[in-house]
């Protein structure tokens, strides 16, 4: 590593959100001319560190140092006018207007006080010369690829004089051809002294081009080590806030399957869907916590949406209820038993404006009908037998759910389908954003519907979830399934290398602890 | 983080806010009448209100559905058009050869064709912004140009006029001395609100448009729901072009229903129906556009000019908006 004076130095940061940390502690140090990996989980603080740092959001301690100077930028603007350039997940560009317009946007060249287009397109074709690209620079930014729109917001970052350029997700929507030519950019931006932060969940992405890496957690940031002396396996336990050889106590609500597990209610095999996922496979009996486990972006949320019919597979074959049958609507996926609780409450969810009552029941509100006719009285009694056995905290049935708490959100969407009375129910992330007490309640909550018979599929980013929840654990790597154990194969450790596992053997560099 | 679980909020807040944009459009009705009763000379008769009345029930019986539309997200700016469609084939075909041979049969169809060909007109709009994903303002605004030109097609632009009185009962005639097309308009406001609160069909229109998303995950369906309510207004505006050409013994297909989206869309505001969806009040949609309406009468009636009176009609939306946008924040 250079032991030169380092670029930017992020030290204990601290951020609150009413009262809540985001971060706590968190540190960053990058060296000029060095690409550094910002990795963690959802959650852990990447985004809101790179937010502090650009001046997108305030600080509430901590100091931040950049070539040498102490900084407190006010807006993502002024960090751009003084050096640090952010390139996000969604390129933030204007699609209708051409390249040129796009990399001058705020700051076009002019001419006798009109805009000088010939100079501006000539130093825009310069600029992606730089990165190989030879565009026409006048056409609208929409007609290119999203990698080529993504070399534009790079070029435009470029053009700013950046000393450090941040990317966040650069390559969630870019395939492996594109991918590359990310790489490559990356790469020279480096050989021309500019240091990168580079943010993404691919880990294997991070083994090809990334210096040295940093891992957040919580808010905090858990170790800086050089990419070569990290193997995959440490890297999540490190992300995943758990030791590899270390065995915890019980830490969540959940206990031991009280009986063996029935019929067959959900088997899915060679699942293809979009980009993310290629080959997924699972299944689940009645009476079965069966968990989903795997980094973000390794298609576990993909697989469940597919076998709800909420976004079909473009492969594979599915049987629900031992039917053979592929849902092309969530409809379909509830006439057959099935119930799914997203993992984005908010967005795909609950409805705000609407009261616990009507939410509660919408799923089985067909079910309350006679004549088209809504019968209020049953309706009632249901949302009431749920919200005394879930023990909702509202003030009523007919207080708007958005007013409730994260928890009690939850349990009105869990109590959606149970009032459905399922044999088949999909979980996605069930305890995140909710207090601890709460979740040790749903935890348990599930675990007593599976023992009445209920079969679950429950995705989940925390390892505890999985390793104590679970009575057969799927893996999931880069949108394959890598393992199948049964529980009492799924520890904390396996169940990580075999996240690792496929990572590994896609880059050839087996590393394993 | 940014979605830390939000605390059980105290319940007076929304609850003020929503009391206010709920009755303001009330309260400014109260007031409004009150003051004509002080002021405008003979306001206070059978016939002042059957005017109000009947002006009004074209509006209401078009912005009934128009809420519908708009508590799914959505709009419908065809509803001008469809009117004058509707308005265009009635006397097509009680003037028709058929018609005239068999008046009965002729008047019947002419009620009914015309309301289900703009039925399946709304109906097409619905499929058109769910097949293709369209924004409803786009979708929508192909109709309201078509539209019209299918209604001026039709008549080759000719103005129609005609005498027929059993047609014209829709326009013209009256029950227990009450306007028909009155209670044709108390008739639709009281079925709609029913549906909007007791049936299926009107909690999947506020699901949908309170979290399409969500809704969709819930096995509601979307699709469905959507093509309903744009042809539910179809219909909606079908009958109100009946209505006003019974009312004028003419069809003018390019003078039917003009500007009527707009007119429509101004009850809707001022009524309480949030633009966003999830919500539908159609009472207030009533109440809004009885607003309007007595706005205007005040103003002809002191003897304010038309051109002013429009000014203060936008005045009343943005008042209404404000109001809203209150509520919202507060």
């Amino acid at each position: 590593m250079p032991t030169s004076a380092p670029l930017l130095v992020m030290r204990d940061i601290e951020k609150r959100f009413q009262g809540v940390h985001a971060l706590a502690k968190a540190s960053l140090e990058v060296q000029p001319a060095e690409i550094m990996a910002l990795v963690g989980q959802n959650g852990a603080g990447k985004s809101t560190l790179i937010k502090v740092l650009t001046g997108a959001y305030g600080r509430d301690a901590g100091s931040i140092d950049f070539s040498g100077r102490p900084i407190a930028f006010a807006s993502p603007q002024e960090a751009q006018r003084g050096g640090i350039s952010t390139i996000y997940q969604e390129i933030n560009l204007v699609p209708f207007r051409s390249v040129t317009e796009n990399i001058f946007l705020g700051r076009e060249r002019r001419r006798f006080g009109l805009l000088d287009w010939s100079r501006m397109n000539a130093e825009a074709a310069d600029l992606l010369r730089r990165f190989d690209i030879a565009i026409d620079v006048r056409r609208p930014l929409m007609d290119y690829s999203t990698a080529i729109q993504q070399m534009v917001a790079i070029a435009r970052a470029v053009s700013f004089k950046a000393q450090l350029v941040i990317m966040d997700e650069p390559t969630s929507s870019l395939d492996e051809r594109e991918v590359e030519v990310l790489f490559d950019v990356m790469r020279r931006l480096r050989a021309e002294g500019v240091a990168v932060v580079f943010i993404t969940h691919r880990l294997d992405e991070l083994y090809q081009v990334c210096d040295r890496v940093t891992v957040m957690r919580d808010g905090r940031t858990i170790a800086t080590r050089p990419m070569a002396e990290v193997d995959k396996l440490h890297l999540i336990a490190a992300m995943l806030g758990r030791d590899v050889e270390a065995v915890r106590g019980h830490a969540t609500g959940f206990t031991a399957a009280a009986g063996p597990a029935g019929d067959e209610v959900l088997s899915a095999e060679g699942l293809r869907i979009g980009r993310r996922v290629r080959d997924s496979r699972l299944d689940v009996r009645a009476g079965q916590i069966v968990g989903l486990a795997g980094l973000l972006g390794s298609g576990r949320t993909e697989t469940a949406r597919a076998i709800f019919g909420a976004d079909p597979p473009d492969a594979g074959s599915i049987r629900l209820m031992g039917k053979a049958i592929t849902p092309r609507e969530p409809a379909d996926a509830i006439a057959m038993g099935v119930g799914y609780c997203s993992e984005d409450r908010k967005a795909d969810g609950i409805v705000p404006d609407m009261s616990v009552r009507e939410n509660l029941t919408l799923a089985i509100l067909p079910r309350l009908v006679a004549m088209g006719v809504v019968d209020e009285g049953r309706q009632r009694a249901i949302v009431e037998k749920f919200m005394k056995r879930l023990a909702i905290k509202a003030s009523g049935p007919e207080q708007k759910i958005r007013e409730l708490s994260g928890g009690n959100q939850q349990k009105v969407l869990l109590a959606r389908w149970l009032c459905a009375d399922p044999k088949l129910l999909i979980l996605d992330e069930p305890t995140r954003g909710i207090d601890v007490g709460a979740k040790a309640e749903i935890q348990s909550l599930i675990r007593e519907l599976a023992d009445q018979g209920l079969g679950v599929l429950m995705i989940s980013s925390e390892l505890e979830e999985i390793v104590e929840g679970a009575d057969r654990v799927f893996v999931l790597s880069d949108g394959r399934t890598v393992a199948d154990l049964p529980h009492a194969q799924a520890s904390a450790r396996a169940i990580m290398a075999a996240m690792a596992h496929e990572d590994a053997a896609a880059t050839g560099e087996v590393a394993r602890g | 983080m940014a979605d830390a679980p939000s605390l059980t909020r105290g319940r007076a807040g929304p609850d003020v806010a929503a009391f206010f944009r709920r009755y303001a459009a009330l309260a400014a009705l109260i007031v409004l009448l009150a003051f004509n009763f002080a002021v405008t000379p003979h306001f206070v008769s059978l016939q002042t209100l059957n005017v109000n009345l009947t002006q009004v029930a074209t509006i209401v019986i078009v912005s009934v559905g128009m809420t519908l539309v708009i508590a799914t997200g959505g709009i419908d700016l065809s509803v001008g058009s469809l009117m004058a469609i509707a308005g265009a084939l009635a006397p097509l075909i009680f003037l028709s050869p058929f018609g005239v041979a068999h008046p009965a049969l002729g008047d019947l169809l002419a009620f009914v064709l015309p309301v289900a060909v703009v039925g399946l007109l709304g109906a097409f709009n619905g499929w058109f912004i769910t097949r293709f994903q369209v924004q409803p303002i786009v979708g929508t605004l192909v109709m309201f140009i078509a539209g019209r030109g299918i209604g001026q097609v039709l008549t080759n632009g000719n103005l129609q006029v005609f005498h027929n009185p059993t047609f014209q009962f829709i326009g013209l005639g009256r029950v227990l001395g009450v306007p028909f097309q009155v209670i044709v308009m108390l008739v639709i406001v009281g079925l709609a609100a029913w549906t909007v609160r007791r049936t299926l069909f009107g909690r999947h229109i506020l699901a949908v448009g309170g979290n399409e998303r969500a809704a969709r995950l819930a096995g509601v369906p979307v699709a469905r729901v959507k093509r309903w309510v744009y042809a539910i207004s179809g219909l909606c505006a079908g009958l109100a072009g009946l209505v006003v050409v019974s009312i004028n013994s003419s069809s003018d297909a390019n003078l039917v229903g003009l500007g009527m989206e707009l007119d429509a869309i101004a009850a809707v505001a001022v009524g309480g129906t949030p633009f966003t969806g999830g919500q539908a009040s159609v009472i207030g949609t009533l109440i809004g556009a009885l607003l309007i309406q007595l706005l205007r009468y005040t103003l002809l009636a002191n003897g304010v000019p038309d051109a002013a009176a429009l000014v203060v009609k936008g005045v009343i939306i943005a008042g209404a908006v404000w109001s809203q946008q209150r509520g919202r924040t507060a």
